[in-house]
């Protein structure tokens, strides 16, 4: 029997690429292992190997061919001995839409042929990530910034505006460095340093083995020698294996020595949920660095405040835990070009402006949020929405003024429920401006539990959309 | 006290190892290696999300090591686990069905690829963080030292795991305590982009015992036979009471470190060099062939049982239902 060989997903979040190359020509044997084809992904280009034995009996995606979406037919393999032209004369009647395995798959869209000037495909949303809930939607209007930025401005992603300020900043300043694992010659487990070791070699962008105390004590070492650190985590759920040398060492020694020492160092790298990578690799550590005196915490959404707030972070005296986010690092924003636009560490933003509840987040719970306000309009609700941007030191006065204005407040994050950051936005609103409540604080969060892998509990798992919206109503009282 | 071996010295004949013997092999690495291929493209299909980390050219190093335990030692191990529970002899159905997130999974689809325990099997994991799972190895090792149970832990780790700090404390308490386990270096050259010479001071990792007096060897981890062997003498010396070893396992892995690594950090020579000249499968099935005179077709037969094993599982993987919505909220706590 000839099987067909299905556009694959190469990486948690793709869901469509391009076939840059055909290794095999039709005729040619195949055995299980080689490679068939080069795929250009969102991140990379890789390649697919046959599962099965046989021969190639048809390409059905020529090469060149943009924006196939996975689990698209893109060739036939014949069985040793099968007739090649007989297979594919069995094939060429299936659709392609009847062929596609999984039902959570996406519809199979036609392709677009190579060098066919069509409407690029807008990305689609990641099928297999059961955090994302609504579809796509065009990149948001750059929001009022307090820094009133006037400069120009150049789209770019998140992952993009990363990389340009930690560029922008070493450039100012020879004693900044960037330290992690996989951030020179791979260009960064999630390519966030893209470039960097071209531009500044191997004295400043620093590969280190997976010794996560022990590189992040060498960064704290470094800073209280006055170098300035960027020290990435290629997730925050490996600092905790530095976690000791985080708040001992990083947080507590300036107090310790009477305000004699200093150690001036980012950590940096995502935070919180990616796609279906199960306990041990999502978790969101806001509430736990939010705790400590002697951090800063920051956890932005938009690009301009990615890079205005890592600009800040770098600058700052004092360790900055700089938390990003996995599924936020595609999104493209407009972010300012000035390489003097910083935005002040600790102060929150009024991401869209309302009268009738306040929803409060930060980092991707932003974008969530956003959405929520947008079915609350359509209920005649107004939301404001507030990115909070730092945790640590809190903007009180922006969440005490908003509530003072709608009287109803919503706190919502990825992390756990119990002492975390809405239980502190409850014991501010209920400290600062208890006399204008109407309804008690919802809080919306991730569920008590570590987080599951199966498709369907991860989206239980994780707040969505709709959660949000609920809770709103439920204090809007409608 | 650390010793290289020479590579591909042992014969299967001169360790007096039979030819039924070598086709359990055979077929083991075959099970896991179907079974990994089956897996990728599940994996393409978006049938498996998240992280998948293939075992696909390692197969010899636990198939060996496998052998050469007795009922009741125990297994642990990082990410990189589909072929150590295989080859602990876990249902491949079960191990499938975790992968594609649905109740038939050992984890109950909870856990995915990275998370699998059989208490049944003596399985610990299946961890995520890189280097964690080797002080909780030295802990089982600690349990068959307070029970004198005669048992051993096999702790097996990576060549990008054996910088983490814990690993150095482990080691100094293991031989402290002379606690019966078999540390499994699996140098398969590559941590993540990284090569051991671009990550480790010194590339010989069986020597990185010597400060706390720890034994160690170094094996070609792409022979069964040679693993076997020095499986068998490792775990001697742990189960004799003479406390911790090392065995470093040089292997290879022929894919990306996870489903979205282009691995641009090797060449495709290297790669290709590896798959067609250390090939631990490949190379058994020619020692079969030539100086076992095993016949063609009950390889043959060998192989499309692997196959047809691994169909089963990927088809009962994909008919098993998600977990119930109610099992969110279980597992979290045991009543008290
Ligand atoms: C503490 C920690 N740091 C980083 C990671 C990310 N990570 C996962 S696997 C890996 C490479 C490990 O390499 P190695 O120990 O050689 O094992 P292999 O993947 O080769 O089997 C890294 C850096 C992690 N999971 N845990
Ligand atoms: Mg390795």
């Amino acid at each position: 029997m000839a099987s067909e060989v299905l556009m694959p997903a190469l990486s948690p979040t793709m869901t469509e690429g391009k076939i840059a190359r055909w290794v095999k020509n039709v005729g040619e044997p195949v055995h299980a292992g080689d490679v068939l084809a080069e795929i250009e992904t969102d991140k990379a280009t890789m390649e697919v190997e046959a599962v099965d034995e046989g021969v190639l009996a048809k390409i059905v995606i020529p090469e060149g061919t943009d924006h196939v979406p996975i689990n698209t037919p893109i060739a036939v393999i014949a069985e040793n001995g099968e007739d090649v032209r007989e297979a594919e004369a069995k094939r060429r009647p299936a659709p392609a839409q009847n062929k596609v395995p999984d039902a959570k798959a996406p519809e199979a869209k036609a392709p677009v042929p190579p060098d066919q000037e069509a409407e690029p495909t807008p990305p689609r949303p990641a099928i297999r990530d059961g955090a994302v809930a609504a579809p796509p939607r065009p990149p948001p209007a750059p929001a009022a910034d307090p820094g009133e930025y006037t400069g120009k401005t150049v789209t770019q992603t998140v992952r993009e505006a990363l990389r340009d300020a930690i560029a922008e900043e070493m450039r100012r300043d020879n004693s900044v460095f960037l330290l992690g694992e996989e951030v020179a010659e791979y260009q960064g487990a999630y390519k966030v340093s893209q470039g960097l070791l071209q531009e500044f070699g191997p004295r400043r962008v620093i590969d280190t083995p997976i010794t996560e105390q022990g590189f992040a004590g060498l960064g704290i070492g470094a800073a209280f020698a006055g170098l300035r650190p960027i020290v990435e985590f290629m997730t925050f759920n490996f600092a905790m294996q530095a976690m000791d040398q985080l708040i001992n060492s990083a947080a507590k020694t300036r107090y310790m020595s009477g305000g004699q020492m200093a150690a001036p160092i980012v950590f940096r790298g995502p935070n919180g949920i990616a796609s279906r990578v199960a306990a041990q690799h999502s978790q969101c550590y806001a509430s736990w660095y939010a705790h400590v005196p002697g951090l800063k915490v920051v956890a932005p959404y938009t690009g301009a405040d990615y890079k205005g707030l890592l600009k800040s972070a770098i600058r700052d005296p004092n360790p900055v835990i700089f938390l990003e986010h996995e599924l936020v690092y595609g999104e493209s924003f407009a972010v300012p070009e000035d390489p003097e636009f910083l935005v002040p560490i600790g102060k929150a933003r009024i991401a869209r402006p309302g009268d009738h509840v306040t929803i409060t987040a930060f980092s991707r719970m932003v974008k969530l949020a956003l959405q929520a306000a947008e079915e609350l309009e359509k209920a005649g609700i107004s939301a404001e929405v507030i990115d909070l941007r730092s945790l640590r030191p809190f903007d009180v006065e922006a969440v005490a003024e908003s509530v003072k204005k709608t009287n109803r407040i919503v706190s919502v994050e990825e992390g756990w429920p119990f002492a975390a950051i809405g239980s502190e936005i409850a014991a501010i609103v209920m400290e600062e401006c208890f006399d204008w409540l109407d309804a008690p604080l919802k809080r919306v969060a991730g569920k008590d539990v570590p987080l599951p892998y199966a498709a369907n509990l991860e989206r239980l798992a994780v707040p969505q959309v709709e959660d949000i919206v609920a809770a709103a109503r439920e204090v809007a009282y409608r | 006290m650390a010793v290289a071996r020479k590579p591909n010295r042992v014969k299967p004949a001169d360790a007096q190892i039979s030819a039924e013997t070598l086709k359990r092999w055979y077929a083991d690495m075959l099970l896991i290696r179907r079974f990994e291929e089956r897996a990728g493209q599940m994996y393409g299909m978006g049938l498996i999300g998240g992280f998948c980390h293939l075992y696909i050219g390692q197969e010899a190093v636990v198939v060996g090591v496998q052998a050469a335990l007795q009922e009741g030692d125990t297994i642990i191990t990082s990410y990189r686990d589909h072929g150590h529970m295989l080859a602990c002899g876990m249902d491949p159905k079960g191990v499938m069905s975790e992968l594609t997130g649905r109740r038939c999974g050992y984890s109950h689809g909870k856990g995915g690829s990275m998370h699998m325990f059989s208490p049944e099997k003596n399985f610990f994991g299946g961890h995520g963080i890189v280097g964690a799972q080797v002080p909780i190895g030295t802990g089982l090792a600690f349990a068959h030292r307070y029970r004198d149970d005669g048992r051993i832990s096999v702790t097996y780790l990576g060549d990008g795991a054996i910088n983490q700090g814990q690993v150095y404390e482990s080691f100094n308490m293991a031989s402290l305590w002379k606690l019966p386990v078999v540390y499994v270096i699996e140098n398969n050259r590559y941590g993540m982009g990284t090569s051991v010479s671009r990550a480790s001071a010194r590339t010989d990792l069986y020597h990185r015992g010597v400060a706390y007096g720890i034994p160690g060897e170094q094996v070609d981890g792409m022979d069964v036979v040679a693993v076997n062997e020095a499986a068998l003498e490792a775990a001697e010396h742990a189960r004799a009471g003479q406390g911790p070893i090392i065995v470093e396992m040089l292997t290879y892995r022929y894919r990306g470190h996870s489903m979205s690594d282009p691995a641009k950090y090797r060449t495709k020579d290297e790669v290709n060099r590896m798959r067609t000249e250390h090939d631990p499968i490949d190379h058994l099935r020619q020692r079969l062939l030539d100086e076992y005179s095993a016949r063609e077709d009950e390889l043959k037969q060998i192989e499309k049982r692997a196959r047809d094993i691994v169909i089963e599982a990927a088809q009962f993987a994909q008919d098993c239902p998600e977990p119930d919505p109610s099992e969110l909220w279980t597992d979290v706590l045991a009543e008290a």
